[in-house]
């Protein structure tokens, strides 16, 4: 397939962006919390239960045996756009929340003990927070934070000194999700196997924006959601490396995990079923595959371009707009834009961009602990995707000028 | 003093002038700046209704057989729809409170903010002035 970037062509793929909000053409600027599906992906799962529906990995009927190619093809995609080198190394699940619950449980029950450290960031998703917190509460081992720069980037001399030998893991975004700041996740992977411990990278915020590759960066578990990729929601895929989720135990038993039970013991089946108990989100693997399929259509640097001239814009537009303070301006970002209004609660310049048919976020963006570190409740959010265009932009910045004027 | 359903004609009224959002969200952010403000020692944990996207306080006092509410918002617009809701049920008896039926919400084109999906509190607000309402009605 040769590579394409024609953003009217784009918006056409999109039929959600043609509907209008409170009487105006939506301009959905709310991205990084979900991103809207293009045809091929209504289309993949219209098809699937029109025509294969049925269950995987069980059936010698002709449905069972095409619904199951299209599943394993959908882990192919998968493999190819994360550059794994194994299928049987993509894991599905429910999406990046599920992934690090299962890395927490699975992975720490065989390798986390008391006194052992867990490396997180202050800009982590309550996703990549919790589910730790929970893990040390269990163990005995000890939840360790890397503090940010006032300009949103991640200390790097504080995880210069935080990581250590007792250092297990690592659990870091690749992108922030309330800030867009992209980290440095190569050198701090390099880094951090110097010391021994492994990498979880929570790729939710990435993943849409740009191309990654888990060999390169040599990360031992990468994340990411199909919601925010172009697919369903549901779905998400976790790549670990073949010898780490070999050396886990399973996460949930059921059936399709297992390889043979009897009521004195039960072994699991290999790779990747040990990790998908039960009947799995079949559309949703379709869905993504899709997906997937339409991100590596496009042409990458050209894609890169495009949203950097948005954020570009959007950035310098706001700039000229009185009051409006942006948090977050390390020079690193993906397209996601977070700013307060002086004087203004989030939610209000949230209703009013509502008003003139603008989605974007308001509130905390499950990221309280860096919410707090800015001493502010929340900030409005606009994260741009590959079908915005420079027009979305200036009605953005029209509507905030506005919002600004009638709150000031 | 006005009843319920008067009041809240008289505010169905009002907005019925305007035919621009921009004019309607203009008068809430005003109201909103002259919410008479909640008594700073009101303004505690113990009167907060926590929403996700905005906090809201409210206080309740009995006088006479009538019951007067205060409360505050940390959002203006939030503080607007408050001052409306205080107006139509402040003063008012405990029964007349508990048996309301806020039709003036949906008819002034702000029910989006006050339907069970929205986490800004205000929800839950008009829930607990009701059920302040409901309790000292029965008690
Ligand atoms: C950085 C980051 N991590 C994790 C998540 C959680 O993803 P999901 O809700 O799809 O499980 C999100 C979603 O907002 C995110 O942005």
């Amino acid at each position: 397939m040769s590579a394409r970037f024609d953003i009217d062509a784009i918006r056409l793929d999109f039929p959600i962006l043609h509907r209008e909000v409170n009487g105006r053409p939506l301009v959905y600027l709310d991205n990084g919390a979900t991103t809207q599906k293009p045809t091929t992906v209504i289309d993949a799962i219209d098809g699937y239960y029109r025509r294969q529906n049925s269950n995987v990995h069980r059936g010698v009927h002709t449905l069972s045996q095409e619904a199951t190619t299209l599943f394993e093809q959908a882990r192919e995609q998968a493999r190819q756009f994360l550059g794994a080198a194994h299928a049987h190394e993509v894991l599905f699940t429910k999406g990046t929340t599920d992934s690090i619950n299962l890395v927490a449980s699975a992975f720490g029950q065989q390798f986390i003990k008391a006194g052992d450290e867990i490396l997180i960031s202050a800009m982590e998703h309550h996703a990549n927070i919790v589910p730790w917190q929970m893990l040390c509460e269990r163990t005995g081992a000890v939840l360790k934070v890397i503090d940010i720069t006032p300009n949103g980037a991640l200390d790097m001399a504080s995880f210069g000194s935080l990581l250590n030998k007792k250092t297990k893991l690592l659990a870091i975004s690749h992108v922030s999700n309330a800030l867009g700041i992209i980290n440095p996740v190569a050198e701090m992977i390099k880094q951090a196997h110097t010391m021994g411990a492994k990498v979880l990278v929570d790729g939710a915020q990435a993943a849409p924006h740009f191309a990654v590759d888990v060999q390169a960066l040599d990360a031992d578990f990468y994340t990411f959601s199909g919601h925010k990729v172009f697919g369903p929601t549901g779905i998400g895929i976790l790549y670990g490396k073949e010898a780490l989720l070999n050396a886990m135990p399973p996460y949930q038993g059921g059936g399709n995990m297992i390889s043979k039970v009897t009521f004195a013991k039960t072994t699991y089946n290999e790779l990747p079923h040990k990790f998908e108990p039960g009947t799995p989100n079949i559309a949703g693997g379709v869905g993504l595959s899709a997906a997937l399929k339409y991100m590596q259509g496009l042409d990458s640097a050209t894609l890169q371009a495009h949203e950097h001239t948005l954020l570009k814009t959007a950035t310098e537009g706001l700039e000229q707009i009185a009051g409006i303070n942006i948090i977050g301006t390390a020079p690193d970002k993906a397209s996601v834009i977070s700013f307060l209004l002086d004087g203004a609660h989030p939610f209000d310049v949230g209703t009013l961009l509502d008003q003139q048919g603008i989605a974007v976020r308001t509130g905390h963006h499950c990221c309280q602990p860096l919410m707090d570190y800015y001493q502010t409740p929340g900030t409005v959010r606009a994260s741009f995707s590959l079908y915005n265009n420079v027009a979305d932009v200036q009605a953005f910045l029209v509507a905030t000028q506005r919002a600004a004027d009638m709150l000031s | 003093m006005a009843t319920i359903n008067q009041i809240q004609d008289e505010i169905i009224e009002e907005f019925s002038f305007f035919d621009q959002w921009m004019d309607k969200y203009e008068y809430m952010i005003d109201l909103g700046k002259k919410l008479p403000l909640i008594d700073s020692a009101y303004k505690t944990d113990g009167h907060l209704i926590p929403g996700c996207q905005s906090q809201v306080w409210l206080h309740a006092e009995s006088k006479d057989g009538l019951i007067h509410f205060s409360a505050d918002s940390d959002a203006i617009i939030t503080k607007g729809i408050i001052a409306l809701l205080v107006r139509v049920l402040s003063g008012q008896s405990a029964q007349a409170i508990s048996e309301a039926d806020l039709y003036f919400i949906e008819e002034i084109g702000l029910s989006q903010h006050l339907s069970p999906t929205r986490s800004n509190g205000l929800v839950s607000m008009v829930q607990q002035m009701k059920q302040i309402g409901f309790s000292l009605a029965s008690s």
